[in-house]
């Protein structure tokens, strides 16, 4: 069917409706975990075998040319969806690399991701993902099921094991809207795909977070409580892990929080995160 | 002792072109237009799982007529294209002219080299900013491409159907005038097929009409393609 120099290859054509499969198959060299994953040629296997250390954790020496790495996410439930919010730093080694990066993102329209991990990494990740996902949907004609888009993520993420095995570690959380309840997933390095009942955390500064959400976490809570609650395990996780930052008002930047419900994937607005924050702030200051 | 037979090139062409020509024309046909809200596609189409319209990319859509298998396997090799491209450079960077083309050298390549010429017609459309760029490339089974109008009409739809659309065509349609001129186009060729997707008398359709419908949205900013449950 595909001879014409200009035609459609003939990779195009045959069965299958995964894009990360067709990547492979049409774009060798574009595939992912990426050419750096068997060879340590590519930039990022280079890089990542320099400073493997760095990547590794905030904690390990910075080693220069080491990529940056992000932190700390929190998912949970409420009564009507689940919100899931991330803070905006980036490090590399002890410096800050970014102040403004994003670490949550629309998976598709009723599905949030999150990430923590080598924040290059992570930002080819969320594209593969969300491309993973349309992909399936335009050639079926349906979206894939909740646990569909789980067993996917998994899959891709196990597809880089060996990276991780580098110390190029990137590990997703994600949170979805199936029809009747929102649902939290997380991942290991090794593609374990586990349900989370109520609340989860991931990153650097997830244990203090997880602490902080013990605690706090109603999940017959409003959206509004979801949020504020949310902010306050990324706030508490902040007060102890140097790789996450709280919310920077100074500069107007605040963590990214998302909600999934029933009309599917929304964030929310700064304004709307500011009022959360004041009638937080207050009590805080009362008992921090 | 026999010769081969003598065939000259010229019959060959014309042989397989009246193959090709026969089995587009035995679907029931299919029309894209871009009106003043979008480019509407519709089709008549009573299967609710065999789809002759899908989404393409964030602006484009296509639509197709013919033999199902074939222009099934130009659907997904097309989404593939689009998706491939948007990943490797933007979204920004994927066109429905470049998708044309390459549908075009592949129905052309298999129009001379194939034991088989498709049996397919197919357009790819894209809804721009405003409608002067929004953009339908009409591919014929021979790879031949035209993009003049900013209508086509696909398939065995009957010259008065062509007509009316030909004729009732202008800049600024209505949604619904531009649902009323598709069905004029549709309805009239609707029956003439033999066969292709007839459903043994069951009212299951595309739509709860009969047709298939989808709309690239002009107002959308992401993913601009709708499908509608019936003609406007």
């Amino acid at each position: 069917m595909s001879r014409a120099p200009d035609g459609l290859p003939a990779t195009y054509f045959g069965p299958g409706n995964s894009f990360v499969e067709f990547l492979g198959r049409a774009a060798p060299g574009a595939r992912w975990p990426f050419a750096g994953a068997t060879g340590a040629t590519g930039v990022i296997g280079a890089a990542g075998a320099a400073g493997a250390t760095g990547a590794v954790g905030p904690t390990g020496a910075g080693a220069p040319g080491a990529p940056p790495t992000a932190t700390t996410i929190v998912a949970l439930t409420y009564k009507d969806g689940l919100v899931m919010a991330g803070d905006r730093r980036a490090t590399v080694g002890h410096q800050i690399a970014s102040r403004d990066i994003e670490k949550v993102y629309p998976a598709d329209a009723w599905t949030a991701i999150g990430l923590a991990g080598v924040a290059g990494l992570s930002i080819q990740l969320v594209r593969l993902f969300q491309l993973e996902l349309e992909h399936y949907e335009k050639i079926e004609g349906i979206a894939l099921s909740l646990s569909g888009k789980a067993n996917r993520l998994a899959a891709i993420i196990a597809g880089q094991l060996e990276l991780a095995m580098k110390g190029l570690v990137v590990v997703p959380l994600l949170g979805g809207w199936d029809g009747a309840a929102a649902r939290i997933f997380a991942f290991d390095v090794t593609g374990g795909s586990y349900e989370e009942r109520d609340y989860a955390a991931i990153g650097s500064g997830a244990v203090f977070a997880k602490g902080s959400l013990k605690k706090l976490h109603n999940p017959a809570a409003s959206a509004r409580t979801a949020i504020r609650t949310a902010l306050t395990a990324l706030i508490d996780a902040a007060d102890d892990d140097a790789a996450t930052a709280g919310v920077d008002q100074a500069r107007d930047i605040y963590p990214v929080v998302a909600r999934v419900d029933a009309r599917g994937y929304s964030r929310v607005p700064d304004d709307e995160l500011a009022r959360a924050l004041e009638r937080r702030g207050e009590a805080r200051r009362a008992r921090p | 002792m026999t010769m081969p037979l003598y065939v000259p090139p010229e019959q060959i062409i014309k042989d397989r072109a009246d193959f090709a020509k026969r089995g587009v024309a035995r679907g029931r046909p299919a029309v894209v237009l871009s009106t003043a809200d979008g480019v509407l596609l519709a089709a008549a189409n009573t299967s609710r799982a065999l789809r002759k319209l899908s989404e393409i990319y964030d602006r484009m859509a296509f639509a197709a007529v013919g033999k199902w298998s074939e222009f099934e396997a130009l659907r997904v090799a097309g989404i593939r294209y689009a998706d491939l491209r948007g990943y490797s450079y933007d979204r920004t960077d994927v066109t429905a002219r470049g998708l044309a083309g390459a549908y075009a050298q592949t129905i052309a390549a298999a129009f001379t080299g194939d034991p088989k010429p498709l049996e397919v017609e197919l357009a790819v459309a894209e809804v721009g900013a405003s409608q002067v760029s929004d953009a339908v490339f009409h591919v014929r089974f021979d790879g031949s491409v035209s993009d003049e109008l900013p209508w086509a009409v696909l398939g065995g739809a009957t010259p008065a159907g062509r007509q009316a659309l030909a004729e009732g065509w202008r800049p600024g349609l209505s949604l619904a005038q531009a649902g009323s001129l598709a069905r004029l186009a549709l309805a009239e060729g609707a029956f003439s097929g033999n066969g292709e997707g007839r459903a043994g008398g069951a009212a299951a359709a595309g739509g709860d009409d009969g047709y298939e419908v989808g709309l690239l949205v002009r107002a959308s900013s992401g993913r601009a393609f709708a499908r509608l449950g019936s003609l406007p």
